[in-house]
């Protein structure tokens, strides 16, 4: 603490400057947002993230927790053309479970939006925010939800299956609880079990209150009867999952573990051939990719809407500080938030105040 | 100055803590008229009996206004955030049970676990084109103990009474309240899933952290603790 507004203003400018250096455009949007997009992308959970006010003719409406979203929906009203964008200011996060950390500071972000070459345009983001940090000696890290999401892709398995474990991508416990169950690694509980045993599940269902329908009960337990008839999800599936999930290394060894992998799972090749043109991209612009760290689940937890190339740089010295910089790729925010157009994007924040907290430390 | 000690001012829950406190030797006492809001405390030194709302008591002794008192673990967990480091439990009191849980219609027979929820969840908000409404007035005990069991795809309806009415109305489909016997869920045509509760709740005595006692305080409190075996 002890950074003041002012000088993590100051900072944010210098750094945007850096951007506007680039080729981005100066974009600004409004404090307070509607509550209701950012509900509808990020469920109930965002309450605890971010502060809800209410206005008498507007209805509930949020102080921006991010710019992303609402930089999103100006690119996709704009016409959606290949652009640059930045932009620096407050965003506002409810800090309940630590309420030692600032709920209030700066962001100074960089988007790119371009259809053309994704492993160009993520190098590109990436090692402009790896050269205007470089001299703050951060670790940097990247992962690819993209890879584990074409990996589910691949499994055989059913499309309820396959849409249920893609639904919790994001949701690493949660994730691991589905394959459990389909590789029947966890028993059936038993009620379940008493269910589909039952000759008729409604028999003793009492009075139908409320909206959701017999019907809709009936296709959901019709739907559980077709699972168990599925069988179990075999274990070398979930071995292969397993084995993802854990790779861990630089980005050259990385390579060669996830092209292992892909040997066993030939559907999830394409996105490993990715990440390859992203590593030659990234070493085309100066990075050391031999020494840059991979983590196969890294940014599962906190960045739900990025779905494909994710890197984050943290404080090395200071475990206990959030990331400094945190981006990624975020195709299907734009397809959802454009009603059916997408536009690629890739881009990332940096939060001047940390990097200031770091400096006054050293 | 003196201790302060908060009781719930009505009720059930009032006249449990007066027995309680009674049959460790301290005489807690309304005084004025019925209406009046106002205690006595006998038997010990130094205490002032201060009576409120069972539900502002966590508020009061997180700003240390009150030394000590009387609530529900329910509604200290979901006022306070992190809780633990602004009061410390002291004694169960041994009444004012209740488990925080989480009711769906009982003829929702393919729903009993977190799980079920969860997958009911998504095929309801693709069916009707909004979340499903869970009403409960522990918004962020319910959220916590949801995102804890990867349930998405559901909202939060704020329902400060008669909750267990809400599905029924069409304003919720499903309910997170505090249960002691079931009756009333029952009563409405509702199940508790099959999970631990979210919350076991009674009736707590509680310290708060937060104020700097004096001597003459801190002897009261001494005294006052030695005689409840606290």
């Amino acid at each position: 603490m002890g950074v003041t507004i002012a000088e993590q203003r100051a900072e944010a400018v210098r750094l945007r400057a850096r951007f506007l250096e680039a080729g981005a455009q100066n974009v600004d949007c409004a404090i307070l947002q509607p509550a209701e997009t950012l509900l509808d992308l990020y469920g109930e959970d965002i309450r605890a993230r971010a502060y809800v006010t209410h206005d008498p003719s507007r209805g509930e409406v949020m102080l921006r927790p991010d710019f992303t979203i609402p930089v999103v929906q100006m690119h996709m009203e704009s016409g959606a053309a290949p652009s640059r964008y930045t932009y620096c200011g407050e965003v506002f996060r409810r800090q309940e479970e630590h309420p030692e950390r600032a709920s209030e500071y700066f962001q100074v972000g960089y988007e790119l939006f371009a259809d053309d070459d994704p492993a160009r345009a993520d190098a590109e983001v990436f090692a402009l925010f790896a050269e205007t940090l470089a001299p703050h000696g951060l670790r940097a890290v990247t992962g690819d939800i993209g890879i584990l999401a074409s990996a589910v892709q691949a499994l055989q398995i059913s499309e309820r299956r396959r849409a249920a474990l893609m639904r919790h991508i994001w949701r690493p416990r949660r994730f691991r609880a589905l394959l459990d169950r389909y590789s029947g690694r966890s028993p059936v509980p038993p009620s379940r079990k008493a269910l589909l045993e039952a000759a008729d599940p409604m028999a003793s269902a009492g009075p139908m209150i409320g909206l959701r329908s017999e019907e809709e009960i009936a296709a959901r337990i019709a739907a559980l009867r077709e699972d168990a008839a599925e069988g179990p999800l075999c274990r070398s599936q979930v071995q292969l999952i397993d084995s993802l999930l854990a790779v861990r290394e630089t980005c050259s060894f990385a390579l060669e573990q996830l092209h292992d992998i892909a040997v066993d799972l030939p559907g999830m090749l394409p996105a490993v051939e990715l990440f390859e043109r992203r590593c030659e991209a990234l070493a085309a612009r100066g990075v050391d990719v031999a020494a840059l760290e991979f983590e196969a689940s890294y940014g599962r937890t906190s960045m739900e809407y990025y779905d494909g190339f994710v890197f984050g740089f943290l404080p090395a010295q200071r475990p206990d500080l959030p990331p400094v910089a945190t981006g990624g790729r975020y195709d299907a925010l734009t397809a959802r938030l454009g009603q059916g157009r997408a536009a690629p994007a890739v881009g990332g924040v940096i939060r001047p105040g940390l990097l200031l907290q770091l400096g006054s430390r050293a | 100055m003196s201790i302060k000690l908060g009781v719930p001012s009505k009720g059930r829950l009032m006249e449990k803590t007066f027995d309680w406190f009674g049959a460790r030797g301290v005489r807690l006492t309304r005084t004025g008229s019925e209406r009046e809001y106002s205690g006595a405390v006998d038997g010990v030194e130094g205490v002032d009996l201060v009576l409120l709302s069972a539900g502002e008591i966590p508020r009061e002794l997180a700003a240390g206004r009150i030394h000590l008192g009387v609530t529900g673990t329910d509604l200290i967990r979901e006022k306070l955030v992190q809780w633990d480091q602004k009061v410390e439990p002291l004694a169960e009191l041994g009444f004012g049970q209740a488990d925080l849980i989480v009711a769906v219609p009982a003829c929702w027979t393919d729903v009993n676990t977190l799980d079920d929820l969860d997958a009911a969840a998504a095929a309801f908000r693709e069916r009707h084109g909004f979340r499903m409404r869970i009403a409960t007035k522990y918004h962020r005990l319910i959220r916590e103990y949801l995102r804890r069991g990867g349930v998405a795809d559901y909202q939060l309806v704020d329902s400060q009474g008669a909750t267990e009415g809400t599905v029924k109305n069409l304003t919720a489909e499903a309910v997170a309240d505090i249960t002691s016997t079931g009756e009333t869920l029952r009563a409405n045509h509702l199940k508790v899933l099959e999970e631990e509760p979210v919350l076991r709740s009674q009736a707590t005595l509680f310290r708060s952290r937060a104020p700097r006692l004096n001597e003459a305080d801190r002897l009261a409190l001494r005294t006052l603790s030695a005689k409840l075996h606290v």
